[in-house]
């Protein structure tokens, strides 16, 4: 076992990819010659040329668009967004086309891509660059939403959407991409569609995925070591298709949830969920399925509202003990 | 409005047309005609629903652009599209039964009128947000180039999807990677109802690539010969590694933008003058007969074929079963996942 930045294991992921299989090519802003805008291509323009680490002008429709031409033709691209906030400007490409070729083709064309980069706030960037739009990509069929909070995960995972033959909605972190964990040595796949638990538990499940994982872990450690209660983690990893046997195997361990997001509420992946658990496991919940989510408002710059907005260890310690009647 | 006088930037040159090849485009042309007025019957009847674009009036532009590509080409189209897939050699009772929305249609009844596809000819569909083709017309030429293949790309689209980011776009990172790829902007001169006048300051649309330093030139797309050629020596050029080209087919539709439009927004003078003046059949019909004294009579057995081949395709779609429901989720995801 290798301990490896988040970054690093993304990179290794698609450096492993691109030997093994010469259709798979990284494509995006800054992805070459800038060694990648939060250096996650580090070094792979020097390994592989420009035919296959290629620098885009800012053109998101356009560079998009061209990737799920070209991954109907046969290739396997990977397109970098710098941020998921200006997907948007692809939105048409990525719902019109991606996501409906395979369909309205009646299967003769597929497309084999994944789309990556960071979603969600980091730090003081404001309205336009904090979003996470996991809810908006996972609303169509057509598309897989992978969300990602380990190296270990964002190894196995963009190996197997790499591989896949739709095209993937890859969400990684700014604030993790420098997050350090434990990757196997040895090539290892994980599976779209399949949750994993990051902490065990028996009286409340916390739901969550990306960077809300670590926010989760801690509210979990203060739970127990401050009231007693026993939170385990169950950490989506794939929000489309969703793990409905995780979360109602979850559902039945436990009989309380709390989903925790950072998308906003209205329409949220959180309210996806407690819809499916109260409809199919209405009579083993011992109470309302609660959510943590961003605050319903645009994100400020200011540091003290930007933290008013995002979910806290805190607000996740209140839910699971409302919940839990304790 | 005057659709004549069209700019040629570039001497094209005259690729030989044979009397069995001008019969063979006269044969294509006569098909899709007979084909659409068939459709146009069973939309009337209700039998087929939904929207439904005709191409009648343009026949020679897919025919001849068609005709200047290889079998293994890429091509790509808009939402009017049943010209395209018939030019590329599908079987019109499989382009009919899709219409009709039936299982032995193109795409099992799924896509309909607007999303027509035949992997077997290459042709990869007809796409129903105006512009939003041209990007993956682009990606099958960058596709062509990343791996080689010696292929070509040529993307059909209207005079009004040129007013779209994504058309500029795709052109603008085809120019820079000098993609194999062919745009082609069939300028009919109505984006739905709206006249080319009342849409774009700049009328030539072949212009719009004077700006990102690609060939373009506009041709009158009226005559077949006229379109192969000029797209022929596009195709060449694209093909030989010299980048893309942005042409202007200068064309006319003789129906409304959709079945459900009355044109009320231009004169039935116009039309009369096109249908008169203009028309790609009768365009051919003289070409025969004065290039290769074929005469009337000797082009009735084509003009009866047609007719019957049409027909069929109707009778076909009419018989042919409804989707099969349990199909439903079958073509949402390729591979594990529902």
């Amino acid at each position: 076992m290798a301990e490896l930045a988040l970054r690093e294991a993304l990179r290794r992921a698609m450096v492993e990819e691109m030997r093994r299989d010469d259709n798979v090519f990284l494509l995006g802003e800054e992805v070459a010659y800038y060694d990648g805008a939060y250096k996650v291509s580090q070094g792979m323009l020097a390994e592989f040329g420009d035919r296959r680490v290629i620098d885009t002008p800012i053109a998101e429709n356009g560079f998009t668009g061209i990737a799920i031409g070209a991954a109907m033709a046969g290739l396997r691209p990977i397109v970098e967004v710098m941020t998921w906030n200006f997907s948007l400007v692809a939105f048409d490409q990525i719902i019109n086309n991606a996501a409906k070729v395979y369909n309205m083709t009646a299967g003769q064309y597929r497309v084999p891509m994944v789309i990556r980069g960071p979603t969600g706030a980091a730090e003081n960037l404001a309205s336009q660059h904090s979003m996470s739009l996991e809810a908006i990509y996972a609303h169509f069929p057509g598309l897989k939403v992978v969300s990602i909070a380990t190296p270990a995960d964002a190894y196995g995972l963009l190996k197997s959407a790499i591989r896949d033959d739709d095209p993937v909605i890859f969400m990684e972190s700014e604030m993790l991409y420098g997050f350090k964990g434990e990757v196997p040595d040895a090539e290892t796949l994980i599976p779209l569609g399949k949750a994993d638990w990051k902490r065990q538990g028996d009286d409340v499940t916390l739901v969550t995925w990306n960077k809300q994982v670590h926010t989760c872990l801690a509210a979990a450690q203060q739970l127990q070591d401050d009231h007693g209660i026993s939170a385990g983690v169950l950490d989506l990893r794939t929000l489309r298709p969703l793990d409905e046997e995780a979360l109602f195997g979850a559902v039945a361990r436990t009989g309380r949830m709390v989903v925790v997001q950072e998308g906003y509420p209205f329409a949220g992946v959180g309210a996806e969920i407690a819809a499916r658990v109260q409809e199919a496991c209405f009579d083993a919940l011992d109470a309302p399925v609660l959510r943590v989510t961003s605050r319903d408002v645009n994100q400020p710059y200011a540091t003290n509202l930007e933290q008013l907005v995002m979910p806290s260890v805190q607000r996740v310690v209140d839910a699971a003990r409302a919940v839990c009647h304790r | 409005m005057d659709l004549h006088g069209a700019r040629v930037n570039d001497p094209v040159p005259d690729a030989p047309v044979s009397k069995a090849m001008l019969l063979e485009l006269y044969r294509q042309m006569l098909l899709i005609r007979r084909v659409e007025e068939q459709a146009a019957k069973a939309y009337t009847m209700k039998k087929i629903k939904g929207f439904c674009h005709l191409y009648i009036g343009q026949e020679a532009v897919a025919v001849g652009a068609c005709a200047a590509l290889e079998a293994d080409d890429y091509v790509v189209a808009a939402y009017r599209d049943h010209g395209q897939i018939m030019a590329r050699g599908a079987d019109p009772k499989a382009v009919m039964a899709e219409l009709f929305g039936k299982a032995s249609g193109t795409t099992r009844g799924i896509g309909g009128s607007m999303h027509l596809v035949s992997r077997e000819h290459n042709f990869w569909g007809g796409y129903g947000i105006v512009g939003g083709q041209v990007p993956l017309g682009a990606g099958a030429a960058f596709a062509a180039r990343y791996l080689a293949n010696g292929r070509v790309s040529l993307t059909f689209f209207g005079e009004g999807a040129a007013q779209q980011g994504a058309f500029y776009e795709a052109l603008e990172l085809s120019q820079l990677w000098s993609l194999p790829a062919v745009f082609l902007c069939e300028n009919n001169y109505y984006a739905m109802g709206t006249s080319l006048d009342r849409q774009s300051y700049e009328k030539d649309m072949s212009r719009r690539g004077e700006g990102l330093g690609m060939k373009h030139w506009q041709f009158e797309a009226f005559d077949v010969v006229d379109v192969y050629r000029n797209v022929k020596a596009a195709v060449d050029h694209a093909r030989a590694g010299n980048g893309p080209v942005l042409l202007e087919a200068i064309t006319y539709r003789y129906q409304g933008h959709s079945m459900s439009d009355p044109a009320k927004y231009r004169s039935k003078d116009e039309v009369d003058e096109h249908r008169k003046t203009t028309d790609g059949l009768k365009l051919v019909e003289q070409r025969l007969a004065s290039e290769h004294g074929v005469d009337d009579d000797a082009l009735q057995p084509l003009q009866e074929e047609a007719k019957a081949i049409a027909k069929e395709a109707y009778a076909f779609a009419e018989a042919a079963p409804d989707p099969d429901p349990a199909d439903l989720y079958a073509y949402t995801y390729a591979t594990g996942a529902k």
